[in-house]
């Protein structure tokens, strides 16, 4: 089966770079091929790396409490340059303070992400996923 | 006496200089007219004629040439995104010395094989996808191409995978169609020196003889290169040295012409700083970038509107008595000044071709507030620590105070954000000698380098 391609990134003014390299490790074991624009990255990098590396996910990290605000818009834009159907996957510490988890994540679907996640989530559990959706077979 | 004959045959001018190769030293230079209409070798001859020829006659050992005469290598571009592989197609080709008329993107529209059919270019550059990444842009645009009603050179540097299968729908209308490296086969990583050989191939194999210059090969050896890509090896060879012959070390080349300026920076460009992230494509160690805005003459109007302010703040003249000098320059290219303010105007004007040139050219830092403090992105190449700025050019070498010219690229507190060399020794290529040494490194290179460490001269204090 071909390889499928993620493209992997920390969105907005985020410089979080250990656990980016982390993610690049674990996704690339799993066998994706990860093209990571790495920290400091806008909506528009992940947009126009997906579309040159013809990429069938995009993984949005946010650490710093800002991912609703940075996240927004992705996937109206993704729509707008012609991948619009790509999976859109977010996680990280999303946002500020000790919020419940189930309407952070009803916001973030309402926002068009297919997967969301809490802090403190293995890498395997978003592996596990991205096979499910890309159906992919062991 | 063992000489070679370096010609360049320029767009206005065919230039030639002859070397000894013995004493490594230069015997004369001279230009002519360039006459590509009706025989190239009249120019060329009438140039050589204006060296004295030694009592025994002249005996090259070797004649080499190189070319931007009947509009130079004109080229068009064309990628998937606008800022990844349509920007590394561009690298490649302004590396390769071409004339880059346009850079499309994404799917080429009726609109773009339009202008391609008006513009007639000597050559198509066609990138698209990184390995493993996006296939269908290559064969679409290849399949657009091939709807084209004229027949032109092209090369296919995109998606290995889809290249072969491009080049084969190509075929069928297009010839010769060369399969080069993906100039982008990672996200932002450029590798351009593939695409950038296979561009002069068939500049050398084809477009030559299209150009009126194969004429001229019956009596030189080979046209090697154009001239841009000329340069580009001098300077790359002058700031790196050849075996124990020790070169200057990093460098910027500015050449201010009538039309363009064109500013070559052989450096790393790494941050000078700590701290510092590096964001957007990686720049080519060898970096040629052309300034079609930024010309003495045939582009003076263009220059002023670029320019702005700047221009009358350096000045200090009136809207109408810059209009008056423009129109001038516009009417007359081959104006030189004569009054002291005709003098003061082309300093002004060279002076700001250069800033802007050098400006476009160099990387920006940008500082980023984050929850967690300042953190600073560079994008392009910092070139603050640069040791070594040299001019070159008719404008630059012909003007009374080069000097003043080129301290427009240095760096300016006003715009501390544009990274341009701080405090670097300035040169002047007096002889304009660099694209004849860019041919003389093909043969010997010792001597090529040696000759320009003698001939490129430190101004200033």
């Amino acid at each position: 089966m071909e390889q499928k391609t993620l493209v992997l990134g920390v969105i907005g003014a985020d410089v979080h770079a250990v656990g980016n390299r982390i993610l690049v490790y674990a996704f690339t074991q799993a066998g994706f091929k990860v093209v990571n624009i790495g920290v400091l990255a806008s909506q528009e990098e992940f947009i126009r790396a997906a579309i040159e590396t013809g990429a069938d996910a995009i993984l949005v990290s946010s650490l710093y409490g800002h991912g609703e605000m940075d996240c927004r818009g992705l996937r109206e834009k993704c729509q707008e340059s012609g991948i619009g159907d790509i999976l859109l996957y977010a996680g990280g510490n999303l946002v500020v303070g000790k919020q419940d988890f189930t309407s952070v994540e009803a916001r973030f679907k309402a926002m068009g992400y297919n997967r969301v996640y809490p802090p403190g989530t293995m890498p395997e559990v978003a592996v596990e996923h991205l096979r499910q959706d890309l159906g992919i077979s062991k | 006496m063992q000489a070679a004959l370096l010609i360049d045959f320029g767009s206005t001018y065919t230039k030639v200089t002859v070397v000894d190769l013995e004493k490594e030293e230069i015997v004369g230079t001279a230009k002519a007219g360039t006459t590509v209409e009706t025989n190239i070798m009249d120019g060329l001859n009438n140039a050589l004629n204006q060296i004295p020829e030694p009592s025994g006659g002249w005996n090259f050992v070797r004649k080499l040439a190189c070319s931007s005469a009947a509009g130079g290598l004109k080229l068009i571009a064309s990628g998937l995104v606008k800022e990844l592989t349509a920007e590394a197609a561009r690298r490649a080709a302004l590396g390769a010395g071409a004339k880059i008329m346009d850079v499309f993107s994404y799917e080429l529209s009726a609109q773009d094989l339009e202008r391609i059919t008006r513009s007639k270019p000597d050559i198509i550059l066609l990138a698209g996808g990184t390995d493993g990444g996006n296939k269908e842009i290559l064969l679409k645009n290849a399949e657009h191409l091939a709807a084209l009603p004229i027949s032109l050179p092209v090369v296919v540097a995109g998606n290995k995978v889809a290249a072969p299968q491009a080049a084969e729908i190509l075929r069928q209308k297009h010839s010769p169609v060369v399969v080069a490296d993906n100039v982008m086969p990672e996200l932002n990583v450029l590798s351009v020196d593939s695409a950038r050989l296979a561009i002069r191939d068939v500049f050398l194999n084809n477009i030559i003889q299209a150009k009126g210059l194969d004429k001229a090969e019956e009596f030189i050896e080979r046209v090697l290169m154009p001239t841009p890509a000329a340069v580009l090896s001098a300077a790359e060879l002058l700031a790196d040295g050849y075996d124990d012959e020790r070169g200057l070390g990093e460098l910027l080349i500015i050449d201010v012409g009538g039309a363009t300026t064109d500013v070559h920076s052989i450096a790393k460009g790494d941050p000078t700083k700590p701290g510092v992230m590096l964001k957007g494509l990686p720049e080519p160690y060898a970096k040629r970038t052309v300034e079609g805005d930024l010309g003495m003459r045939y582009s003076a109007e263009a220059l002023v509107e670029a320019a702005g302010r700047r221009l009358k703040d350096y000045l200090g003249w009136s809207a109408e008595e810059v209009h008056t000098q423009v129109e001038h320059c516009l009417k007359e290219p081959w104006w030189v000044p004569k009054t002291p303010k005709e003098e003061e105007f082309d300093t002004a004007l060279g002076r700001l071709a250069v800033e802007i040139a050098v400006n476009r050219h160099v990387g920006i830092i940008e500082v980023v507030y984050t929850p967690f403090g300042a953190s600073y992105i560079q994008t392009g190449k910092d070139l603050t620590e640069l040791p070594v700025v040299i001019g070159t050019g008719g404008v630059l070498l012909h003007h009374n105070n080069p000097e003043e010219i080129l301290k427009g690229s240095l760096f300016n507190s006003i715009e501390p954000a544009t990274l341009k060399p701080k405090n670097p020794a300035l040169y002047l290529d007096k002889e304009y000698i660099l694209a004849a040494m860019g041919l003389l490194k093909e043969v010997s290179p010792l001597a090529a380098l040696r000759i320009m460490k003698k001939h490129v001269l430190k101004i200033g204090g």
